[in-house]
């Protein structure tokens, strides 16, 4: 099974294994993926589970993530200090979730937190125009972007608050044809 | 530490808990935590799970405990290690990744169907080459040995020329390729192998094989949902949350997408904000039925066009193969393959006077598509089988001629050495009369017909791709438009047409591979050599879509439709097995009166007796009757009983929407939306109508008291408002009075004509004063 690798130990790789969607080979795959954003900081021997982070600008280069508009905001939320310094837990962790094996309820959960911009677990109308400011890369008209924005809330707003709360969202997306096609990263 | 003296509850309970921890573990990768979280809950759940196993294999049947608990994990590891395998084997993962970055995931899933077809036919081939050659050629006669493993005398100096074997004809006729090479013996070689039983096993456990995989396929696609919302129930919302596609990774795939989207947008807001215009109906629907009876004429022109072409044909198999050009040998493929070629463009254009939206555009092409391949395959089908038909009736002349043949050689050796223990004839295998072989020439039909397909295929990307991209390339220096705006520009990939295009070939290899045993392997090589060149074409020819529309909601319509082929498929193969004769002298069915009889002679020789009993009160249609109506009569129940769940669905789903409805008007203190609720307010008595009320006798104190101690409740809220709140009224089921109540409830019904709810005592009263 070419045992020779040091980067983890047995157990490591079994408990990342238990705890993604990755096989072995996968799991070293993003180590060198990892190590490869920023190789004077990241350690070659992870056995020892080294503290280490690698900062929100060096992560965003690499080419899954470079062209997509919310790039900052899916590392934000993947990082543990919220800033987007990742340690490799949480690497692995953003692309476990992010790819095809991945179930539908999971990426709903996640996308919620991505598409929130204030974190206050509800997506207000100010998340809305970001969001679509981004996709859009300001293209659009502010009255339009505001009749987008007013649009979306009455679709998708089901207990009237003006705001959508994960339930809206997650009734919203579960209908959504696409989503998990286009949710979906390949690494 | 005292787990011998543990009680059975207790055990019972630690059992749980252990089975809890084992499911936990399981499903760890699922739970929305962050990894050291879900890091250090498993090693909790591990570290318990070790203990407490240990503990609960104390006491009675420890050994078989301790087993199951070995078992079971060598089994996960098992399961793991074998995962991480097929994950290792699947093949073109970093190709699609770049074809997913540069073109999105429309594109990319053409590819990714195209992978899976290549595993299935990969399984077919494995199962045809290890079950039906491989014994044929190892342990079967070798080439040369019997008539029908040679090349007849008078073809044998033309059989290793190139134009002779790419017809498939020469020595690849008489190869393991064709169902002619086979040989009939019941068994072969040492290992006592039945081939032809193995064979008639394995041209219907293909198709077994492949109906098992698409099922489970579409299984597994319909679980990802995306059902349930009506049309334009979300669309700003998608389009917002759901339309970006993750998988980009190019600048200028990025680019275009961000374009596509903003238009998308401006699109939407315009039909917000617009009314539908007035269009000439009468004129939209003429130019929609011209455009199908146009479409209608195309398809029988090129129906009667195969039909014609494979007549043709047979004319020309009389003629001498010298004397016809190449042309014509190979008329039929070709035209159909032309057909499939030109036709589709010409729908789209035809498909520009229905002027529908995008979608439903495709729909109908996609629909038409479908039509046209179909018609074609069996077209050629029916007409294939004139040919089988009229060899058959050779075959019969033949038959009798070397039976004939035979007997007066027989005569003659009997007559002249006057014995009766007669050698067999000694003729060398190439000279013996040899009957037309209908399955082999059908299996070289078929074979012909994957070819060509595949030449106009490949031809066509370069041409219609390449040499197209080449030309907007290189030639927009010196001409006088931008060829890359405007017309012709560069090709975008036609997903839908390569998709159907992949399942009709698909179902001519299922027609096929029972002729032509080495038509699968053929098949897989296609695959191969496709999968390599479109990606590069894709990759270097083509640009991303404009703007990509879904043929349907769920991924399930291609295999849907794959399906659909699969049975188209099956039909004519059956037919044969079950009621064509096999010919006489080639295939491993040569001698018997059908296919199926294979089967029958196997059981009644090599299994036991009872089975052969089983198998004709099986057969006996006393049994088959009721069998058949009873399958009948569970589908009946089957769909009705599916009815009621979509309706008891369909039931809830409006209940919730009407809750949510009632929800938010509440909040926003708007007026009930529900019909019905607003149908029971008009119902309610309308006081306008109503006289003034006269003092009665008081009711007894009590109903006053309560009266008075409920009213204020309700009043409070609506001071001076005469009207009534109609949700919380008729929900609370609340009295009637709709102005505030400062005395005692008077009298319901005070005027004599007004019977409403009077009561005894009242009527008594009043009896007496209206007298």
């Amino acid at each position: 099974m070419g045992n020779k690798q040091t980067t983890f130990t047995d157990e490591q790789l079994e408990a990342f294994q238990d705890c993604t969607f990755f096989t072995r080979k996968e799991i070293l795959r993003l180590h060198g993926r990892y190590r490869e954003l920023a190789p004077h900081l990241v350690p070659l021997d992870y056995t020892n589970g080294p503290d280490i982070r690698v900062p929100l600008a060096l992560i965003v280069t690499m080419p899954e993530l470079k062209e997509n508009p919310f790039r900052d905001r899916i590392v934000e939320t993947f990082s543990e200090d919220g800033e987007g310094n990742q340690s490799f837990n949480d690497f692995v962790d953003m692309f476990s979730v992010l790819c095809e094996a991945s179930p539908r309820e999971l990426k709903t959960i996640y996308a919620f937190k991505i598409y929130d911009y204030n974190r206050d677990n509800f997506i207000c109308k100010e998340d809305l125009h970001q969001t679509l400011v981004k996709l859009t890369k300001g293209e659009l008209s502010a009255e339009e972007v505001s009749l987008v924005c007013d649009k979306v809330i009455e679709e998708a707003d089901l207990d009237g608050d003006a705001k959508l709360s994960f339930s809206d969202f997650e009734n919203m997306i579960s209908k959504a044809p696409d989503f998990l096609s286009n949710f979906h990263i390949r690494i | 530490s005292d787990e011998e003296s543990m009680s059975e509850g207790e055990m019972e309970a630690l059992k749980e808990e252990v089975e809890e921890k084992k499911k936990l573990i399981a499903t760890l990768r699922t739970k929305p935590w962050r990894m050291k979280r879900r890091l250090v809950h498993l090693k909790e759940a591990q570290e318990f799970v070790e203990r407490f196993e240990g503990a609960l294999g104390k006491g009675k049947g420890r050994k078989w405990y301790a087993y199951k608990v070995m078992m079971t994990k060598k089994l996960i590891k098992f399961k793991r290690d074998f995962e991480n395998f097929k994950t290792a084997c699947i093949p073109w993962e970093r190709k699609i990744k770049e074809v997913e970055s540069h073109f999105g995931s429309s594109v990319a899933s053409y590819f990714i169907f195209l992978r899976w077809m290549y595993g299935l036919n990969l399984v077919l081939f494995g199962f045809m080459f290890g079950l039906v050659m491989l014994p044929e050629i190892l342990m079967g006669l070798p080439y040369g040995s019997i008539a029908r493993k040679t090349v007849p005398r008078a073809e044998q100096d033309t059989a290793m020329d190139f134009s002779v074997l790419f017809d498939f004809n020469g020595y690849c006729k008489y190869s393991f390729i064709f169902y002619g090479y086979y040989n009939n013996d019941r068994m072969v070689g040492v290992l006592k192998f039945r081939l032809p039983l193995s064979y008639l096993l394995v041209g219907v456990g293909i198709f077994g094989y492949s109906l098992m995989v698409v099922v489970r396929t579409m299984a597994r696609n319909s679980n990802e949902g995306g059902e349930g919302a009506e049309e334009g129930e979300f669309t700003f919302s998608w389009k917002m949350f759901t339309s970006w596609d993750y998988l980009i990774g190019n600048p200028e795939t990025a680019d275009n997408k961000y374009a596509s989207i903003t238009t998308s947008f401006k699109e939407s807001i315009v039909d917000e904000q617009e009314n539908q215009k007035d269009e000439n109906i009468h004129l939209r629907r003429f130019l929609r039925v011209l455009a199908n009876f146009m479409i209608l004429c195309s398809l029988g022109g090129s129906g009667f066009l195969i039909y014609y072409v494979v007549k043709r044909s047979q004319d020309f198999a009389e003629m001498d193969n010298k004397e016809l050009s190449w042309l014509e040998k190979n008329e039929v493929e070709f035209v159909m393959s032309l057909l499939g070629l030109v036709c589709p463009p010409l729908f789209e254009t035809i498909a520009e006077l229905e002027d529908y939206h995008p979608r439903i555009a495709l729909k109908w092409q996609l629909g038409r598509i479908f039509a046209l391949f179909l018609g074609n395959l069996y077209t050629f089908l029916f007409a294939l089988f004139d040919e089988v038909n009229a060899k058959l009736e050779k075959e019969k002349v033949i038959k009798n001629e070397t039976i004939w043949a035979l007997n007066e050689y027989y005569a003659n050796y009997s007559s002249f050495h006057n014995t009766t223990d007669i050698p067999p004839p000694n003729v060398h295998p190439a000279d013996v009369v040899r009957g037309p072989c209908w399955e082999t020439g059908v299996g070289i039909e078929f074979v012909k017909l994957i070819v060509s397909d595949m030449q106009v295929t490949y031809l066509t990307i370069l041409i219609g791709d390449f040499a197209r991209a080449v030309i907007v390339r290189f030639l927009n220096y010196c001409w006088c438009w931008d060829l890359e705006a405007g017309f012709p520009s560069y090709g975008e990939f036609d997903i839908s047409g390569n998709v159907l295009g992949l399942v009709f070939n698909q179902g001519m290899i299922w027609m096929g591979a029972f002729y032509a045993p080495g038509l699968v392997g053929l098949n897989v090589l296609r695959l191969l050599t496709s999968m390599y060149y479109q990606c590069w074409a894709v990759m270097s020819c083509n640009v991303p879509h404009e703007r990509v529309f879904k043929a349907s909601r769920s991924n399930n319509f291609y295999m849907g439709l794959l399906l659909l082929v699969l049975f188209l498929s099956l039909l004519p193969v059956v037919y044969t097995i079950m009621t064509l004769p096999p010919s006489f002298d080639c295939g491993p069915f040569s001698g018997q009166e059908k296919m199926y009889d294979v089967v029958m002679e196997t059981i009644e020789n090599d299994l036991p007796a009872f089975i052969g009993n089983i198998f004709t009160y099986a057969t006996n249609p006393g049994l088959i009757m009721p069998a058949v109506l009873l399958m009948i009569l569970a589908l009946y129940y089957l769909n009705t009983t599916s009815k009621g769940y979509q309706q008891a669905n369909l039931d809830l789903k409006r209940k919730m929407q009407m809750a949510r409805d009632e929800e938010k008007n509440r909040r926003n203190n708007k007026d009930s939306t529900n019909q019905v609720m607003k149908d029971l307010e008009a119902l309610l008595p309308d006081r306008s109508l109503a006289p003034p009320p006269e003092e009665e006798e008081e009711p007894p104190p009590e109903v006053v008291v309560e009266k008075v101690a409920k009213s204020p409740k309700t009043k409070k809220k609506k001071g001076e408002k005469g009207e009534v709140d109609l949700q919380k009224e008729v929900s609370l089921a609340a009295e009637n009075p709709k102005g505030p109540v400062t005395r005692a409830p008077g009298s319901r019904g005070a005027p004599a004509g007004n019977a409403k709810g009077t009561q005894p005592g009242k009527e008594r009263s009043r009896g007496g004063a209206s007298k």
